[in-house]
């Protein structure tokens, strides 16, 4: 007997409860040493990379990244109201798509936009190709007012140095550049930009630049061996009209007679109808609109669409009913899904009861026949209901030939819902008749002798006594027959016609097909969602502690 | 004695050369094709004869064509490309040309000029619908019948898929809007000059959904190129459309009852891509497979195994026969003159932008 004030002490001295504990965790954590190689595969094989997928359905930051400039001049200006975006804006366009078409970027956000507002991928694309012709009038009056602009030492002269006290006056121009060609670009080793070209001529020393990085990190050529993009000579041509020219560095003389010459086309230049003529487009408010609506780097969008709803620039709405489809879809998936798992209890429930209760040998001829399909390919056994449900298949040519219906009345047995559910029952049953069978063998037979001996029915005896025992049975072959069937993708394309289709073939659809993996993100997402909430309610009427995998 | 040495030098210096520029080039290609005989036809007539060229060179197919676009944008985010030349249809390659996953290719430099002298650029014409496409075949997707089942008088435009009265049963079609929507418009009295700019507007799209409305209940949507052939063989369909190759199969080679409906037939191409961002050891490879894959008497020679058209001008007079039937090949092409009196091609740029659109459109009237 201990003092009773004082805790219980073991041998050495400690409390008892600490050195318990102690002992305890020392267990704990051998045994999570061993799971641990185990954890780690689990997490980075299968659980971030899922993770990573799911994320995609918020993440937006193309336009960000793609038109940087543009996104931030588009601020200011209201969708409701009439006027056009800004010259600002047009301007910061040309430069900001100059340099992603350059990078190739372009097309890919237009690809992203279209998913918003038809047109705009051709719109991207076609632009693209025609930027080279912006401003031609400008740049052909450069030209001829002095040969020297077509040598590119004239360029690399005037822009570039290899005195290391110019400094990092790029840093703005890369933080741009690789932005939006989204690469690390770089000048090449010891050179710089120069400091009186870069404080005279603050546009066209940034859009070279940006073309000098590009030219050496992507295309590996000496920056001072290659013409410069048009977008520098407009650029030069905006610094060459915006005032007095501040500069007596290199090439000044060739500057002054391109700033006389220049100043005529300049006048009757701007962004705006360059844009314009391009393609009438740039002038619609919806394009603006999209490109103003999806340029923060996360979006609710993706979410929206995967439930009927768009996002538009006067915020979300829902989309008009000759395109919503996806509601109905996960409605069709959930429906579907639960008859399917029906289906499975009523024909499982009796197979599994009988091969717990035949002798061995007959029981195990049944499980060979109930794992002999469950071995075969998914494929074959999907294209044999195929050649059985079809029109002019086994099923149909049976009953005609009974005489159950008619030549003229063949049954639609595929193709359709029915075919869906018929083939997915097939293919689920031995994740129902699995479970079922090991929580049956579970149950002694005295119980039902004993029922029986007290004077209950047969029935009352299944009823009252042996079916409450072999609900955890149905309780995990419900849940596994249901959450496969939910993401059910093969056997409903194959045989569910556009009746039998799930929500998963959109899924596929838009991850191979339209590339829009946003969208299947999302709709994935909700997906995963349902089923966890599903298991949450199954958990809180039924109990999970009452679902057994074995007896 | 010098001139020897000098010569001998010299030798050395040319084997080592032509050492050095092997040493360039990866000895492994990893081809991606579609599976089946489109892709035995490849095999035999140009990688079977560029490996027996290239001593030590390996190919390796992948059959993942179908699911391409989606596998090397995955591919190219992992950094990891293991694909070496991969064949898709045009519209999959402007949209991998857009995403910057292809190779930009100059036609020009980096194929083979024509038999006929023209260049590769004139050889293959308007093709060339994408600058990172290297064109290959033609082919179309049109409708076969079966002869026991339309009565004594066969189907001859395309416009009788929509005649319930006259062939009653079922038809197939492709579960996609890309053709349908453009044979409902033409079979609705627009003029084929017309349709795309019909279906810009919200009414031309109601029309044409309308106009399928009228056989929606007769219609088995397929999604896999064999689905067509396999109906028509079981009988459960009149009509339906597929790929121009899998009739000719289903007709010459298996012998069914069944006879091509070459009206309207939508044309459609098919090439290789190079993805983008390979090493320049693989690229040289890549380039110097799809310089001999593509010239005028490989074009010609793919011919013998399946019945799709040459995308060079300049192998159409090389066409033979096929290489086990015997059969002349020529007016199996979907470009012989006989066959292509009403046609039209796929319109890609359009298609590019109204896809998504049209798609949830076409995805809604089916589920309605």
């Amino acid at each position: 007997m201990t003092d009773a004030t004082g805790p219980i002490v073991a041998a050495d001295g400690r409390p008892l409860k600490a050195s318990l504990s102690r002992a305890l965790r020392r267990e704990k954590l051998r045994a999570f040493l061993l799971i641990l190689p185990l954890l780690a595969f689990v997490v980075i094989s299968f659980i971030a990379p899922i993770f990573d997928m799911l994320f995609r359905s918020v993440q937006d930051d193309i336009t960000s990244r793609t038109l940087p400039q543009t996104v931030v001049a588009l601020n200011d200006w209201d969708y409701t109201g009439d006027a056009r975006p800004s010259e600002q804006t047009y301007e910061a366009l040309y430069f900001d798509m100059f340099m992603a078409a350059e990078a190739k970027k372009h097309t890919a956000l237009g690809s992203r936009l279209n998913y918003e507002t038809t047109g705009i991928s051709s719109l991207f694309r076609q632009t693209g190709r025609g930027l080279d012709d912006v401003g031609e009038d400008v740049i052909e009056a450069m030209e001829d007012a002095s040969a020297a602009l077509d040598d590119s030492a004239f360029w690399a002269g005037l822009f570039l140095t290899d005195d290391r006290s110019a400094g990092d006056k790029a840093a703005s121009a890369r933080a741009w550049a690789s932005t939006v060609s989204d690469q690390a670009l770089s000048l090449p080793a010891d050179v710089y930009l120069a400091n009186a070209a870069e404080a005279a001529l603050p546009n066209a020393a940034r859009q070279y630049a940006a073309f000098a990085m590009f030219t050496h990190t992507v295309d590996e050529d000496v920056p001072a061996e290659e013409d410069p993009w048009e977008a520098v000579w407009i650029a030069l041509a905006q610094d060459l009209t915006a005032g007095e020219l501040a500069y007596d560095g290199p090439e000044a003389a060739e500057l002054r007679a391109v700033q006389a010459a220049v100043a005529g086309p300049m006048a009757d230049f701007t962004f705006t109808d360059a844009f314009l003529a391009q393609d009438d487009d740039w002038g619609e408010a919806s394009v603006w609109g999209t490109i103003q609506t999806f340029s923060s780097p996360y979006t609710a969008g993706y979410f929206l669409t995967a439930i009927d709803l768009e996002l538009t620039p006067d915020g979300a709405q829902a989309v008009e009913d000759d395109v919503a489809i996806y509601i109905t879809l996960f409605w069709r998936t959930l429906w579907m899904s639960m008859t399917i798992t029906f289906s499975c209890i009523l024909l499982g429930y009796p197979i599994a009861w009988l091969m717990a209760n035949l002798p061995d040998r007959s029981a195990n001829l049944i499980m060979i026949l109930v794992l002999l399909p469950f071995w075969t390919s998914l494929l074959v056994r999907t294209s044999a209901w195929k050649v059985l449900l079809q029109q002019q298949g086994v099923i149909n040519d049976t009953l005609v030939w009974i005489g159950l219906v008619g030549d003229g009345s063949r049954l639609a047995l595929i193709n359709n819902a029915t075919g869906t559910i018929i083939a997915m029952t097939h293919i689920l049953l031995p994740f129902m008749i699995l479970p079922l069978y090991s929580v049956m063998k579970g149950i002694p037979p005295s119980y039902l002798r004993a029922a029986k001996s007290l004077g209950a029915t047969n029935w009352t005896a299944f009823w009252r006594v042996y079916f409450p025992q072999s609900v955890p049975g149905i309780g995990a072959g419900s849940i596994l027959v249901f959450i496969l069937s939910i993401g059910y993708y093969i056997t409903p394309e194959i045989v569910g016609g556009t009746k039998g289709v799930f929500i998963s073939n959109r899924i596929a659809y838009h991850i191979s097909s339209s590339l829009n993996w946003g969208l299947a993100a999302a709709l994935g997402t909700i997906l995963l969602v349902v089923v966890l909430a599903l298991y949450w309610a199954y958990d809180r009427i039924v109990g999970i502690d009452n679902v057994k995998l074995g007896g | 004695m010098k001139k020897s040495i000098i010569l001998g030098t010299s030798a050395i210096v040319a084997v080592a050369g032509i050492a050095y520029a092997d040493g360039h080039m990866a000895s492994d290609m990893t081809l991606v094709s579609w599976g089946g005989a489109y892709q035995a036809s490849q095999q035999n007539a140009y990688v079977a004869p560029y490996i027996a060229n290239n001593e030590g060179v390996t190919a390796v197919w992948d059959e993942s064509s179908s699911e391409a676009v989606a596998k090397l944008r995955a591919m190219n985010e992992a950094g990891n490309v293991t694909w070496d030349v991969v064949d898709v249809v045009a519209a999959d390659a402007i949209r991998l040309c857009d995403e910057g996953l292809a190779l930009e290719i100059d036609h020009d430099e980096m194929l083979a000029d024509g038999d006929d002298g023209s260049s590769a650029s004139d050889d293959f014409g308007d093709l060339i619908v994408s600058d990172c496409f290297i064109p290959q075949i033609v082919y179309s997707t049109t409708f076969g019948y079966r002869d026991d089942l339309v009565g004594d008088t066969p189907p001859t435009s395309v416009c009788d898929v929509y005649d319930l009265e006259a062939y009653p049963g079922m038809r197939s079609l492709e579960r996609n809007p890309i053709a349908n929507l453009e044979w409902a418009l033409i079979c609705d009295g627009v003029d084929i000059a017309d349709v795309y700019d019909v279906l810009e507007t919200e009414e031309g799209q109601d029309r044409a959904f309308a106009k399928m409305d009228t056989i929606k209940d007769n219609v088995i949507w397929w999604s896999a190129g064999a689905d067509t052939p396999q109906l028509l063989a079981d009988g459960e369909i009149v009509m339906g459309s597929t790929y121009n190759g899998r009739l000719f199969s289903l007709i010459e080679e298996q012998d069914q009852p069944v006879s091509m409906l070459w009206d309207w037939q939508m044309f459609d191409l098919d090439g290789w891509i190079i993805p983008a961002g390979l090493s320049p050891e693989r690229e040289a490879r890549a380039l110097d497979f799809v310089r001999f894959a593509t010239d005028t008497q490989r074009l010609a020679d793919q011919a013998k195994y399946i019945s799709y058209g040459p995308a060079r001008q300049s192998s159409a007079p090389l066409v033979s026969t096929h290489e086990t039937l015997g059969i002349e090949m020529a007016p199996h092409m979907p470009t012989d003159p006989a066959n292509s009196v009403n046609t039209f091609l796929f319109n890609y740029e359009w298609w590019a932008d109204y896809r998504d659109d049209l798609d949830a459109k076409f995805q809604a009237w089916l589920a309605q």
